[in-house]
């Protein structure tokens, strides 16, 4: 691991993004700090996604700056940056035509590491996402949702990254397995302490997760809150989007139960 | 069933032409194959390019056969042998499905899957060689599939041009007006398509992705 730069971990600078003539983000600027979760939540289309993918530079901005450990995403060498940077997203991705070891040891193969320390990440990280280490040997689509994305998971924290990226990774999965992920995940990132961005519409999931929640309106951030005060603002937007989701929420109440 | 008597008493010769017309097919293909496969990831990866190809190798298709062995005749080197004449124009016609197969191919592979190995920091070679080809490649096998198909068909007409072939037979026949000669030179064309459409399509099985 390299030695911690002060600062925000992440931090984007007057960041605007375009696709021809629609504004998807403006005028964003954002501070990550490390070890934390920043959930964005926020209605389809409000530029979540995008400015996840600002990150690992998967997009880069029309103008404004992203900086990720001190370095200008620009500036950085884009493969080292990913490898760096776990990803999960809903449709998970896994590869089809890969067994679910493989799939997890994808990057640390890349990476050049040993074939008996891959197996025994793989092994390690079966167990840590809470996998029966027999599904090592199946494929994606033998696999259940729930599975598919523990796999996601597990193929996102191969490598060890400090960052993780995860643009709604729990939205397609039945409620009760859902639960399950959302706990496991709490339990996780208090043992790997990750500098998590999160990406979700459900109020109740960033509730949950977030030390801060951002809140994204058409292409900007409206508010950025710790859960408690989101459910106490008197930010429209934010009034709103607790009105939306019916009865009282406040975080205590929704961490045992959903 | 005369056409089997021709052919014990001339298997020599049918053996021969056999030979021949597989020779005609198999460089046809492998020529195809090795322009058009990497024709296809190109255009697949940059989709600008992907109607003015496909629209050229479509016209291409377009253009009877034994006019295209007419129009190439007079090209010094290659009017030199009919086999190389036969051979261009055969790899012309297999450009089609091939460029076409690998194209769609590429592009049908789920977008989350493709995005989640560059995000993870794969390379754009990696991708391909990893993730793109081996997922398209039953794909881009059913058009190779295809194409040796159409081209055991149209090298029977390479014959006219004397390239050889079981096509000779074929067109023996006709000028003798004898069925049994037209079916020695026709049957076994046929018997090769279907074979070769069999085993490449065993092949297309075995690596179809999951």
């Amino acid at each position: 691991m390299q030695e911690p730069i002060p600062g925000p971990f992440i931090e984007f600078r007057n960041v605007s993004y375009r696709v021809a003539e629609t504004q998807v983000l403006s005028n964003f600027t954002l501070q990550v700090e490390r070890g934390e979760v920043l959930v964005l939540l926020g209605r389809s289309g409000s530029g979540k996604t995008t400015t996840l993918k600002l990150i690992n530079r998967l997009l880069s901005p029309s103008s404004g700056e992203v900086w990720v450990n001190g370095v200008r995403n620009f500036d950085a060498d884009i493969i080292r940056l990913r490898r760096g940077i776990g990803y999960v997203i809903q449709e998970v991705g896994l590869f089809p035509h890969f067994n679910v070891a493989r799939n997890i040891g994808l990057v640390p193969k890349l990476e050049g590491w040993p074939e008996p320390k891959i197996r025994r990440r793989i092994d390690e990280l079966l167990q840590l996402t809470g996998l029966a280490p027999e599904i090592a040997s199946r494929f994606p689509h033998q696999l259940s949702g729930g599975q598919r994305q523990r796999v996601g998971v597990a193929r996102a924290l191969a490598a060890n990254p400090e960052i993780l990226l995860m643009d709604e990774p729990f939205g397609a999965l039945d409620p009760l397995t859902r639960d399950d992920l959302q706990r496991e995940f709490l339990a996780l990132q208090k043992s790997l302490g990750k500098t998590v961005v999160f990406v979700t519409h459900d109020l109740r999931e960033a509730l949950r997760l977030g030390s801060r929640i951002g809140l994204m309106e058409a292409g900007r951030l409206v508010t950025i809150l710790g859960p408690a005060e989101f459910l106490r603002s008197s930010d429209p937007w934010a009034a709103a989007y607790v009105k939306a989701f019916g009865d009282p929420l406040d975080p205590d109440r929704t961490e045992g139960v959903s | 069933m005369s056409f089997l008597q021709f052919i014990l008493q001339n298997r020599g010769q049918v053996f021969e032409l056999t030979a021949e017309h597989l020779w005609l097919v198999g460089l046809s293909t492998f020529f195809a194959a090795l322009i058009g496969i990497p024709l296809g990831i190109l255009i697949a990866h940059w989709p600008r390019l992907d109607k003015s190809v496909l629209g050229t190798a479509n016209v291409i298709q377009t253009v009877p056969s034994l006019a295209l062995f007419g129009f190439l005749l007079p090209v010094p080197w290659l009017g030199d042998r009919a086999d190389r004449l036969a051979i261009l124009a055969l790899t012309l016609y297999a450009l089609l499905p091939i460029i076409r197969n690998t194209y769609t191919g590429i592009r049908g592979i789920d977008a989350a899957v493709v995005e989640s190995g560059r995000g993870m920091g794969m390379t754009e070679s990696q991708l391909l060689l990893q993730v793109e080809l081996p997922l398209a490649m039953s794909v881009i096998l059913s058009g190779v599939r295809t194409a040796v198909v159409i081209s055991v068909g149209l090298a029977t007409i390479a014959a006219a041009i004397g390239a050889g072939g079981l096509g000779e037979l074929i067109f023996r026949g006709l000028a003798m007006v004898d069925n049994s000669v037209i079916l020695a030179g026709a049957v076994p064309a046929a018997v090769l398509a279907l074979l070769a459409d069999f085993g490449i399509g065993l092949l297309e099985q075995r690596l179809q992705p999951r």
